[in-house]
């Protein structure tokens, strides 16, 4: 049975997925906030990281941005097979959801020509990643990305010498010299394999994660922690100003490569780790 | 141990003379934004020989592109941008006569450098509490270059707007010692 989607519902969930983002933190980013203070030894980083709570709050109790930068448009959207679109083009439907969520939310348009630097005005077009999957529902994940923290990441075409040694001292070294600049405490995303682009996409991929989340393979568990570990060791802190929360999670996602490969991905999330998700 | 200290804008020169990393300081009076495109613009006329949109004697640039306001509020959401993209253009300005710079993140070596020989300060502000920091934002008028949107150059009235000296007129740097304090290995 082929079930249909107006593509005008598309739109209007896009929209409130768009606000709803911006305006609101998730309570997993809250509780993790809340536990880091627990945590943090740094005086003045405790400060920041209450800052952080209080501002998520204001956001939330007057509905406005969450951070001025609201971000490219990053949708990843999971389509069922069994689905057909009506009443025009469904790539429309989200840029237009995009459209009126950042002008009727009062949110900042940051897309802009890579060279003139002029901004498109509407935030627009939105990054969509398409998953064709089984079953006639479909699932929107909205992501907004703000370019400090996308400035920060990399993709890396290691030796398979390199090893998962290798990886760590990769990944740890990049948010070693990023430093102050992606608004830590960052969640860091790692994609390991695929292809180079592949590689990416796994790693923005796993930034969605809620917090705490683990890699359901063990050894992977294993190798986020010890990441993690690592990266509080830098000294870092909250804002750059020193402590021991540099990154609250580390998020890795895996896939296999091709036998000359090892691509590797890290994708930097700024503590406003912002992904809301809507099913229709 | 970092000091809370009051600062009343325009600064001069003995006011970021006494400033060291890590002080807490309250801002109050006018503050102008000015990001990537508003910079290169300024540079372009500087190049020019032209006029600048605002004196930059004393002032504090907030290196900020902010959301629209909502109807009633003076702004929407403010808080700094990443500051090391006006690395290129800080140190002609410092010459200029700007004192203060509102940013998060690292300065390259040449900025430290023309801090410390024009005194002037970099001020960090936290990066993310966007919505908490236009509370203390009283007024915004654009200036100049209303076609930038976000990134056009504001006038902005603060009262005790918070700030943290992550670089002094010495060439000390709080991110550096915060490193040094805390890195375990």
């Amino acid at each position: 049975m082929i079930r249909e989607i107006s593509i005008d519902e598309i739109t209007k969930v896009m929209r409130d997925l768009c606000i709803d983002a911006n305006y609101n933190l998730g309570e997993d980013v809250l509780s993790a906030l809340d536990q880091a203070i627990e945590e943090e030894e740094s005086p003045e980083a405790r400060e920041v990281l209450k800052e952080l709570i209080e501002n998520a709050t204001i956001a939330r109790q007057e509905k406005v941005a969450i951070c001025q930068d609201c971000g490219l448009a990053v949708v990843f959207l999971e389509i069922g097979q069994d689905l057909h679109f009506t009443g025009g083009d469904l790539k429309e439907a989200i840029n237009e959801g995009v459209r009126r969520g950042y002008d009727e939310g009062y949110l900042r348009k940051s897309s802009c020509h890579p060279i003139t630097r002029k901004n498109t005005d509407d935030n627009t077009p939105a990054i969509i990643h398409v998953q064709i999957v089984p079953g006639d529902k479909m699932k929107i994940i909205f992501a907004p990305k703000g370019g400090g923290a996308e400035n920060m990441s990399r993709v890396t075409m290691l030796t398979p010498a390199a090893g998962i040694e290798g990886v760590k001292d990769f990944v740890v070294n990049r948010i070693k010299e990023s430093g102050s600049n992606p608004c830590p405490p960052t969640i860091v995303g790692i994609g390991i394999g695929g292809t180079f682009e592949r590689s990416a996409i796994l790693a923005k991929k796993a930034i969605l994660r809620e917090m705490g989340e683990r890699n359901p393979d063990p050894e992977l568990a294993n190798i986020e922690q010890d990441i993690l570990k690592r990266i509080n060791k830098l000294g870092i802190g909250p804002m750059g100003y020193g402590g021991t929360t540099t990154s609250l999670e580390v998020f890795l996602e895996m896939e296999p490569c091709h036998i000359a490969s090892l691509p590797l991905a890290v994708n930097v999330q700024c503590h406003a780790a912002r992904h809301k998700e809507a099913v229709i | 141990m970092s000091r809370q200290i009051r600062l009343k804008t325009p600064l001069s020169t003995e006011d970021v003379e006494n400033l060291n990393i890590g002080d807490k300081v309250l801002l109050s009076g006018v503050l102008f934004t000015a990001r990537d495109a508003a910079h290169k613009r300024l540079f372009e006329l500087i190049r020019e020989g032209k006029e600048l949109p605002f004196e930059l004697k004393g002032q504090v640039i907030y290196y900020v592109g902010p959301t629209p306001a909502k109807p009633g509020k003076p702004i929407g959401s403010a808080g700094p941008t990443t500051s090391y993209r006006m690395d290129p253009y800080a140190p002609k300005l410092i010459e200029l006569g700007l004192k203060g710079m509102i940013g998060k993140g690292n300065r390259s070596n040449e900025v430290i450098n023309a801090m410390k020989e024009r005194k002037a300060v970099y001020f960090g502000a936290t990066g993310g509490a966007g919505a908490l920091l236009a509370k203390r934002i009283k007024k915004a008028d654009i200036v100049a270059y209303p076609d930038l949107g976000p990134e056009a150059i504001r006038r902005l009235e603060v009262e005790d707007f918070p700030v943290m000296v992550i670089n002094d007129t010495k060439g000390n740097d709080l991110y550096q010692q915060g490193i040094e304090r805390y890195a375990k290995e």
